[in-house]
């Protein structure tokens, strides 16, 4: 017999109390949500919602040669990183086009902090190790354990952040970051998220997480702030078309055939995976992600198989009911030929095929 | 939030309860299984006069998390459905006892009550 223990976050206490519902996401001990994943979704779509995503991993990589590094390591152009306060969505890519992870790479003043996903900690530490040999004096930390991180997304995450920091955060512009002292703690923060909403996600040390938890809930109720699961988090980044590590993007699905390609920068001299990526883009990728619009009330779910008439022609990735936008919705990996928007395809759904139609990205975009 | 089971209803270990009333009965799920299944959106609910075994599958019920079927707790002709559920799922998490009721049976077989569980043993089932 084995027995394993879950990872916990520097809130997993404040979660339990607070009636969060726990379960085991890829090895941690997290809430799926506090009072209903609408009623979180619903929040930060309409005020604001607060979620704790101290699970996922920060790398910092320092060196002279960093940059160059970061800029072999992905596809997209770590030289548009500039000057420091900058950020950039991005992956890092297998030989044969395939995703290891995606990732933000942020550029502070003397090195780069990266921030990945909680499943693939211990996968992407070790890919960059096996190709950070090459560029001598480059430094690899893994400060993960160190280090909370807390979204605070929604039409009112500005003001209520701007009411705990400062107004001067409101002049942050997007995928922009900054740092500041709170009550003389220090915190980093991007004007990032994964929610389709504006707002920051925010680095503050672990032992000082549970403090701003609750410092910006206390002055986030003004604002109708609700604390947020992981429920809702997919529910939330699904609706604003935003992939996720496992389903959209995998070792076997690639970022162009993910719909990813515009943080593909093929005219890069270099990087891991670039034959691949550039074959694909000139060939067309055989298998492309899509959007589904479903008809009906019955809702797609991973796995589910996705036809064009009486062919197969690929799978539902990730599916749920769009709670904002009040109907079915799914992103697919089906072949290219079927990817076409506007196309009809059916979903089949416990035997029947449920009407589904390809449609633009996202399925909701703030205003 | 604490789940209440009335001690008049009886229970069935796959979550449906029986409200019996002479030889009709209304059906729906407990407490437990519609705060496990959080945000419900959709139930598939059976036509009006068709039959059904005990245990026999008439219905899914879905959630924004998961899916799962419906199980008969009992035998019998379906009288009625909740038809206020195809517009408004949640009446499942608000009142499942109440305005969130799935279906009204004719009982085919009244006997098979006796192996169900009452409102304590369903409790004690449920916190193991």
């Amino acid at each position: 017999m084995t027995t394993t223990s879950l990872k916990e976050t520097p809130l997993a206490c404040w979660h339990t109390e607070a009636g969060g519902r726990m379960v085991d996401f890829a090895g941690w001990n997290m809430p799926v949500q506090y009072k209903s994943i609408v009623t979180e979704h619903m929040a930060t779509r309409t005020a604001v919602g607060l979620f704790d995503v101290s699970h996922m991993g920060e790398f910092i990589v320092e060196g002279a040669k960093a940059f160059d590094f970061l800029q072999h390591m992905v596809p997209n152009d770590v030289s548009r990183l500039s000057e420091p306060n900058r950020a950039l969505y991005t992956q890092m890519v297998r030989e044969d086009g395939g995703t290891v992870d995606d990732l933000i790479v942020y550029r502070r003043t003397n090195d780069y902090l990266v921030i990945v996903n909680a499943s693939n900690i211990d996968k992407d530490w070790q890919w960059l190790n096996q190709h950070v040999g090459q560029f001598e004096g480059v430094k690899l930390k893994n400060i993960s354990d160190a280090t909370g991180l807390i979204a605070v997304q929604g039409p009112k995450a500005v003001d209520l952040f701007a009411a705990v920091v400062g107004d001067w955060v409101r002049d942050i512009g997007s995928f922009r970051s900054g740092e500041a002292t709170v009550d003389g703690v220090k915190i980093e923060f991007g004007r990032t998220g994964y929610t389709g909403e504006d707002g920051f996600e925010v680095i503050v040390a672990a032992d000082k997480t549970e403090w701003l938890w609750k410092l910006l809930l206390d002055k986030g109720a003004a604002f109708g702030i609700e604390p947020c699961g992981l429920g809702a988090r997919d529910t939330l980044r699904l609706e604003a078309g935003l992939p996720l590590y496992g389903h959209e993007l995998t070792d076997d699905i690639s970022p162009i055939e993910a719909g990813l390609g515009w943080s593909v920068k093929l005219k890069k001299d270099n990087f891991l995976g670039l034959a691949a990526l550039r074959k694909q883009h000139e060939q067309g990728p055989q298998q492309q992600i899509v959007c589904l619009k479903a008809e009906g009330k019955a809702l797609p779910r991973q796995d589910y198989k996705v036809y064009n008439g009486t062919k197969m022609v690929g799978k539902v990735t990730s599916g749920s009911q769009g709670i904002f936008v009040g109907y079915p919705i799914a992103f697919a990996l089906v072949e290219s030929e079927s990817a076409k928007i506007d196309t009809d395809l059916a979903i089949e759904i416990r035997d029947k095929h449920v009407p589904a139609r390809v449609v633009s990205r996202p399925w909701y975009k703030r205003k | 939030m604490t789940l209440s089971y009335p001690a008049e209803f009886k229970y069935v270990k796959s979550h449906e309860y029986v409200r019996v009333e002479g030889d009709e009965a209304t059906i729906g799920i407990t407490a437990f299984a519609a705060d496990q299944l959080g945000d419900v959106t959709f139930v598939e609910l059976p036509a009006v006069g068709s039959k059904f075994k005990i245990e026999q599958k008439f219905g899914v019920i879905e959630s924004v998390k998961s899916v799962s079927d419906l199980f008969m707790p009992v035998s019998g002709e379906i009288l009625a459905i909740n038809d206020r559920l195809e517009g408004e799922p949640e009446l499942v998490n608000l009142d499942c006892y109440g305005d969130g009721w799935m279906i009204r049976v004719k009982l085919s077989d009244p006997k098979e009550l006796d192996s169900s569980l009452s409102a304590d043993q369903y409790k004690e089932f449920v916190v193991d």
